[in-house]
């Protein structure tokens, strides 16, 4: 018999920690480990599964009856332990009350919607390269991965220019509460109060200015498709996936342009191929590494039979380098064929917000270079440690204007 | 296995052999094929998967779902009463022979 917590016979036992910062230094060898061990692997750290290859990352993401959200997609069990904020109504949700929240943010964040906003996007994207090319010398993330998005994904939404220096710091604490209970964890809760109750605070529908997304999200209790308690939450989400998300996205194509000169060059040759020089470094660089479910019942995946209630730990970052899957998966390649990758994740939580990311990307891509010859690293990168996200806190670099 | 044909906005041609199950995004991805670029991997997301669908095989089709409707609203290419996002179309024997016209335009 298992139980809860205990592995089952004949799956590999590893004794890594994921969430340790020596791991966040380099991850790659750490991934590899993983994937070569087996299809799916027991981590005794945490007393989780962990699956690290690509096919078995995406069957876990696409059957989320077996394999929930609703119990939580970090390491806490919601059946178990209280949550240390009310669960999203959509991330921490199945269906079928995930089906209607997801609906109604689909339509507020969607194609149609961006073509609304691109030009906006793009001409700040413009506003930005501006400034940079002015200082020459510059931090690429605190002054393009993470101004930019500042710069427009806070209107967009409708905020007030007030208290948004919280936006951050509470997107922190959002994606290292996902991890376990190590000090990343537990000193982001303890600090979380401030930002916390800005972000409540700026839900409520008086906050949101007409037109924005967040007034969009309101709208739809209008339309009876959510109830005006659920709007505040739904906002809620998009506070706290949709700015910090895309400031290490961009932070991750750029430290890959930055890193890999010829790159550069084929996107200045063809400024086409910048949408896809994002998405490719959301593939290579990951910048959600994992998400957690919980199975509903006893199911074997792959051979190794998994009990009911028990965390799956599902490497993002290293099904998107599986070489099972990806030519060449340590190569940033612009021109790769990017569809399918699960940066984004997969299935029916796959990112709703995906669209927004790509158009900053994109925009973002083609205004440095249509206007910059050469991008050069300057310093020392530092890593910003976080239990979810991978990216930069800092890139010191240098740029020569076309 | 059923076999079905997209052309490009050029005039020229690719007959694509579909296996077992899949969506005409998945056969077009899978043979490296230009002009699809499915950014959302077929999750019905993204609207980069469009396609126009031969007349004579439009009514053949399964119809069109809500969620795909309003998606088909945000296509980089002029929606069209035969427009039809191709991770939607499941290949099944009846579809042999399906001919899919691509859009100038993706994104
Ligand atoms: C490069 C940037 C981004 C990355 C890498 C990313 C990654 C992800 C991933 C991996 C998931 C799946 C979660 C799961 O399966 O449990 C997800 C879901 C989600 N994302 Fe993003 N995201 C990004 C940008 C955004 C933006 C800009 C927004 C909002 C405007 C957003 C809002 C959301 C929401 C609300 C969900 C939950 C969807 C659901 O559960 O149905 N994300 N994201
Ligand atoms: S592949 Fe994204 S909508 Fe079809």
């Amino acid at each position: 018999m298992s139980a809860p917590g205990s592995a089952a016979s004949g799956v590999p036992h590893l004794d890594v920690d994921p969430f340790d910062v020596t791991f966040f230094a380099d991850p790659y060898p750490t991934h590899e480990l993983l994937r070569e061990a087996g299809p799916v692997v027991y981590l005794d750290k945490w007393k989780v599964y962990g699956v690290a290859r690509y096919a078995e990352v995406h069957a876990v993401l696409n059957d989320p009856a077996t394999f929930c959200s609703s119990r939580g997609v970090g390491l806490s069990d919601f059946k178990k332990e209280t949550p240390w904020r009310p669960p999203s109504l959509i991330l921490e949700a199945d269906p079928p009350a995930h089906t209607r929240t997801r609906a109604v943010l689909s339509k507020v964040l969607s194609p149609t919607v961006m073509k609304q906003v691109r030009e906006r996007f793009a001409a700040a994207a413009e506003e930005r390269v501006d400034a940079l090319i002015d200082k020459r010398s510059f931090d690429a993330i605190t002054d393009l991965a993470e101004a930019y998005p500042l710069s427009i994904f806070p209107d967009a939404l409708g905020l007030k220019p007030e208290g948004r220096e919280h936006l951050i710091p509470y997107a922190s604490v959002v994606f290292n509460a996902f991890g376990p209970p190590n000090q990343l964890r537990q000193e982001a809760i303890e600090r979380s109060m401030p930002h916390q109750a800005y972000v409540a605070e700026q839900c409520q529908r008086e906050n949101l200015a007409p037109g924005g997304f967040g007034a969009c999200i309101h709208a739809q209790v209008d339309e009876g498709a959510i109830t005006a308690t659920e709007a505040p939450l739904l906002v809620r989400s998009l506070l706290s996936a949709g700015l910090d998300t895309t400031v290490n996205g961009i932070g991750a194509a750029l430290y890959c342009l930055a890193r890999f000169p010829d790159q550069w060059q084929r996107l200045r040759n063809d400024l086409s191929l910048a949408r896809g020089a994002f998405e490719e470094a959301v593939r290579f660089e990951s910048p959600v590494q994992t998400f957690f479910r919980t199975t509903t019942r006893e199911v074997e995946l792959s051979g190794t039979r998994i009990g009911e209630g028990e965390k799956v730990l599902m490497f993002l970052a290293a099904a998107n380098r599986d070489p099972r899957r990806w030519d060449s998966p340590d190569s940033y390649d612009i021109t790769r064929r990017t569809s399918g990758h699960v940066g984004f994740g997969s299935g029916i939580h796959m990112c709703v917000g995906q669209l927004v990311a790509r158009l900053e990307g994109e925009v973002m891509l083609t205004a440095l270079a249509r206007r910059i010859a050469k991008i050069e690293i300057t310093g020392e990168p530092k890593r910003r440690f976080n239990n979810t996200l991978r990216g930069l806190d800092s890139l010191p670099v240098t740029i020569t204007p076309a | 296995m059923p076999a079905i044909t997209f052309i490009h906005p050029d005039g020229k041609s690719d007959r694509v052999e579909t296996s077992g199950g899949e969506s005409a995004m998945q056969a077009a991805t899978r043979h490296g094929l230009d002009g699809i670029l499915a950014e959302c991997g077929g999750n019905a997301m993204c609207a980069t998967c469009h396609v126009y669908v031969d007349e004579s095989w439009l009514a053949r089709l399964p119809a069109v779902a809500d969620d795909e409707d309003a998606l088909l609203d945000g296509t980089a290419a002029e929606r069209l009463p035969n427009s039809r996002l191709s991770c939607q179309i499941n290949i099944t024997p009846e579809l042999d022979g399906l001919v899919l016209r691509l859009p100038d335009r993706q994104v």
